[in-house]
């Protein structure tokens, strides 16, 4: 198979709008009668569909979720980059560009990063206009702050809640769709398996999760937009329900999966405390803004704190190690994701640990407070203010910043983050590989198009924070609206299709099949103790650093612990009800098949990249090490049979505009 | 630390539910609904049907969970989600009552599961701003004063949990459709179709069968996000001068 990026021809910066004004188009008297299929109501579905809506398409919209509102976009904190340039400090859309390309260690396409870049200025104005409460200065303009991996204020926020605010809008515009009736919006309707007509995506098989029925739903075309796979490794912090059913399925049926291995770790997570855990919450990367990351730099007071004879704040300033600040003075605490995450790995590792388990390292505020509150006295003309009152103004000021997330904090913790600096370790965040796409977000599977962190397209091997709303936006309102055309263009004349022909049916049945067939092991072990044995398998041999060895063993023990699965697996109840129990099963099946094959795709790529880091390739001092001569391409895979290996195909990454370099942030 | 725990078990809209009794042994760091995890596995075990609740983000955020404890819609800690609420609150050799969100409009769907659908309905009805994507002016172009901006901003981080209806003895849905009101209202972008939403709102409000505000309270006190009953206040305003408004009209 000849993988076709289908990159338009002439220069980078006038690609798009060159491709945009010479794309074929659909007439709105064709629109009415074209059908499409969206699943999934995150930034990148909900924003999708209701342009589609908005343009005259017939859309039937798909979410797992009670609520489209619910989608794990609502989750999302920090904020959203655009390169606007507002603050005149030099942003440009070619810099934000040029950081997206870096960050992402020279591994994704530049076609498409390019055009991220110049629709990310239009996305704010969207926002604004549906009435997003961005955050603002005084004098009513949009405010911005600083994210990892970049000099340069472009990042818009609405308190820690960016995510939620955009989601509501995007929400909010599809609702607006569904009352116009050109969205039909099925709550609850999980997504079990795509139907293609001679080779083309022409509809979904949903399970109904009320009644437990399966439903047949046709359509011109289908656009998934179902989010990350991070919960592959059980515990990330990604919501409970995000999953690879919908991006497995359509494996199954054709589709390619690109880069499976590229998993962000997020650097500032709250640890890990206890076997119960469900899941990890995120502090948001903005903190780093101001917040100082260090361990103690005398080993003997990292077992203090751990055997909590010591707390962080009786450590003299003299015996703290900031590493971060130490080995990257150019960018300190502001280091790109993966970047800090390894480091905070390395300091542990060494034994500076700072929690019980030895994993965890301190993200302080104490500083910022200072500042904050000297600024602040200064502001309201306090001569010689105390340092209880600067201490107090200070707080209030971080709290302005980030007062929810240090409620957060507490709350889980059950600690004081303004008088204790908070414990923080890295985690799984966010999955860059995925369904791979071509320039127009299509997948292989003509028919079938890709948006949000399902697919592949712009992270390269690692995201820069604030840039996932920002491409989940950008492919939902300003690409596929476009690039749908070409596709739909040519199917003016087909008629609807019959969600009772065969091609259905067939697939109804077998994922009828599929489902019974998991009801009927009628084994001894719950779900959630296989997905929980298979995240640690991940994260033991497939997570922040990873090696041929480790690799292969977790190929081994994934095979051993899916015979287990199909032999031992106990779902209560049954299937044509509501059943939490087979829901997860399913899902939890796929990930069985799809965490093998990200340990496959990681040991095939013989280079360290973004978060995908081998042991066996590091400089001298420990940083990732590329191999750009054998390792610039997309690693895209075809999967044949659960017991084959997957078929390797390769899209080579051209670059003409940006020269490969060492990524460096000293 | 060793709890008993009065669930309310219901295997749909159509049977009768009923109190069931459970022991389970939780610590202090799990959450609550790392506690319910504990009891599930253990009914999974057993091979008995596991306790249904509503969950996703697990941080506070994505309005899923949704359960009476011990007589109060997300428990007794103020400001805090089910998800965000940890055993801590509570102590060992406690009982714990743990019910659904009850309400007309929000029907049970399995134990503490209910259909709340009727808030999307709402919002349906005017809670957004009509712009379709696209021809939108630059985001600089429309100062907003950033005391303005906050206020909004406060309303808008309603969650769409539902507890406000939970807490409100006429389990009225004002808090909420207040807030969205109340979101858009405060905005310049939202002047335009002001009058349009609230009257549109409130007429799906009622017809959803939510009852109206008589200045209770509970639900800005039960209310995870401390929504503020003043966004009711401006509902109230925006409605009767939207009436006034629309008489002229007719
Ligand atoms: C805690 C946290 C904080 C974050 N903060 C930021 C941030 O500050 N800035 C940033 O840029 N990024 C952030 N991210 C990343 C960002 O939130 C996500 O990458 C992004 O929201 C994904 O959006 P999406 O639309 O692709 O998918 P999602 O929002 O995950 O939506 C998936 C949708 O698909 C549906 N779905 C999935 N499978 C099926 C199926 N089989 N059938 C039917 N429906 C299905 C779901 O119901 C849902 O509606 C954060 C992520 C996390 C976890
Ligand atoms: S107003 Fe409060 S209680 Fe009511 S839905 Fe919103 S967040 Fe929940
Ligand atoms: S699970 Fe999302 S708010 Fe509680």
């Amino acid at each position: 198979m000849k993988l076709d990026g289908k990159v338009p021809p002439g220069n980078l910066a006038e690609k798009w709008v060159k491709y945009k004004s010479s794309m074929p188009l659909v007439a709105p008297n064709n629109k009415r009668r074209i059908e499409v299929i969206v699943v999934g109501t995150g930034l990148a579905g909900a924003s999708a569909a209701a342009t589609m809506g908005e343009l005259g398409y017939k859309v039937k919209c798909f979410s797992f979720h009670d609520s489209p509102r619910r989608a794990h976009s609502i989750a999302a904190q920090g904020g959203i980059n655009a390169a606007k340039n507002y603050q005149n400090d030099g942003d440009s859309i070619y810099r934000l560009f040029y950081d997206t390309i870096k960050g992402g260690d020279y591994r994704s396409r530049e076609s498409n990063v390019h055009r991220l870049s110049e629709v990310s200025v239009n996305i704010i104005d969207q926002a604004v206009a549906q009435g997003v409460p961005f955050a603002r200065e005084y004098g009513g303009t949009l405010s911005n702050r600083s994210f990892g991996g970049v000099q340069v204020k472009r990042t818009f926020y609405a308190r820690g809640q960016t995510g939620q605010q955009l989601l509501l809008g995007a929400y909010q515009a599809l609702e607006r769709q569904i009352s116009l009736g050109t969205v039909e919006m099925f709550n609850r309707h999980e997504m079990l398996d795509l139907v293609t007509i001679d080779g083309k995506a022409r509809g979904i098989i949903a399970r109904n999760m009320l009644t437990g029925e399966l439903e047949r739903h046709a359509a011109h075309c289908v656009i998934l937009a179902t989010g990350g796979y991070g919960n592959v490794f059980y515990l990330s912090t990604n919501a409970m329900g995000s999953n690879v059913t919908a991006g497995w399925r359509v494996v199954k049926k054709g589709a390619l999966m690109a880069n499976p291995c590229y998993t962000q770790i997020h650097p500032t997570c709250i640890p890990v405390s206890g076997e119960y855990q469900s899941k990890l919450t995120l502090m948001s990367e903005s903190l780093r803004n101001d917040g100082r990351v260090w361990v103690p730099a005398k080993k003997e007071d990292a077992v203090a704190i751990r055997e909590g004879r010591k707390k962080g704040v009786d450590i003299a300033e003299a015996d703290r190690d900031y590493y971060l600040e130490r080995r990257y003075p150019a960018f300190g605490n502001l280091v790109p994701r993966d970047v800090a995450s390894r480091a905070a790995k390395v300091e542990c590792d060494k034994g500076h640990g700072i929690v019980a388990t030895g994993h965890g390292v301190y993200l302080d505020f104490a500083d910022a407070i200072q500042r904050y509150g000297s600024s602040a006295a200064h502001s309201l003309g306090l001569h010689n203010p105390n340092k209880a009152k600067i201490t107090e103004l200070g707080e209030a000021a971080v709290k302005e910043r980030y007062g929810n997330l240090f409620a957060m904090y507490e709350k889980i913790t059950g600690e004081d983050p303004y008088k204790n600096p908070m414990k923080i370790y890295p985690a799984v965040h966010y999955t860059m590989g995925g369904i791979w796409v071509d320039y127009n977000l299509e997948t292989n599977i003509p028919g079938l198009f890709a948006l949000g962190e399902c697919n592949f397209s712009d992270h390269g091997a690692n995201r820069l924070g604030a840039s996932a709303l920002m491409q989940g936006l950008a492919d939902g309102y300003f690409v596929i609206p476009y690039t749908v055309g070409t596709f739909l263009s040519n199917e003016i004349r087909t008629p609807k299709f019959d969600p009772d022909a065969k091609e259905f049916k067939d697939a109804e049945n077998d994922v009828r099949d599929r489902l019974q067939g998991l009801m009927d092991i009628k084994g001894n072990q719950s779900v959630e103790s296989f997905h929980r044995r298979l995240g640690k398998i991940m994260w033991e041999y497939c997570g922040m650093s990873r090696n041929a060895e480790g690799l292969t063993k977790a190929m081994k023990m994934i095979r051993e612990l899916r015979e287990e699965f199909y032999k031992d697996v106990f779902i209560p109840g049954t299937r044509d009800e509501l059943n939490p129990e087979l829901e997860k099963a399913a899902r939890v099946a796929d990930f069985l098949e799809m965490g093998e094959l990200m340990c496959k795709d990681a040991l095939d790529r013989n280079e360290s990249c973004g978060g995908h880091f081998r042991e066996e390739y590091r400089t001298p001092e420990g940083e990732a090490k590329r191999d750009d001569e054998n390792y610039t391409y997309v690693a895209a895979w075809e999967w044949t049979d659960t017991n084959q290996d997957p078929i390797l195909h390769k899209e080579d990454l051209v670059f003409e505009n940006v020269e490969l370099k060492t990524r460096s942030y000293k | 630390m060793k709890l008993t725990l009065k669930v309310w078990r219901q295997k749909n809209n159509n049977s009768k539910g009923q109190f069931e009794s459970y022991q389970v042994e939780a610590s202090e760091h799990m959450s609550f609904l790392e506690m319910l995890d504990v009891l599930n596995e253990d009914l999974i075990s057993n091979k008995k049907d596991p306790v249904a609740f509503e969950h996703d983000c697990r941080e506070g955020i994505c309005g899923a969970c949704s359960m009476v404890i011990n007589g109060q819609p997300h428990g007794p800690m103020k400001g805090t989600t089910t998800c965000q609420l940890h055993m801590r609150s509570f102590n060992d050799g406690d009982t714990i009552y743990i019910e659904p969100f009850r309400a007309q409009a929000f029907p049970v769907l399995k134990d503490l599961m209910v259909n709340r659908d009727a808030f999307d309905r709402i919002i349906q009805a005017g809670g957004y701003i009509s712009v379709n994507t696209g021809g939108t002016p630059d985001g600089n172009a429309i100062p907003v004063e950033k005391d303005q901006s906050t206020l909004a901003m406060d309303a808008a981080e309603c969650i769409g949990c539902g507890a406000c209806v939970a807490a409100c003895p006429n389990a009225s849905a004002m808090l909420f459709t207040s807030a969205k009101v109340s979101h858009l209202a405060l905005l310049p972008q939202g002047e335009v179709e002001r009058q349009k939403r609230v009257l549109g709102m409130m007429k799906q409000h009622d017809e959803e069968g939510f009852g109206r505000c008589s200045n209770v309270t509970a639900c800005e006190a039960e209310c995870p996000k401390e929504i503020s009953i003043t966004n009711i206040a401006r509902l109230n305003r925006e409605y009767l001068s939207a009436s006034i408004g629309s008489e002229k009209m007719a």
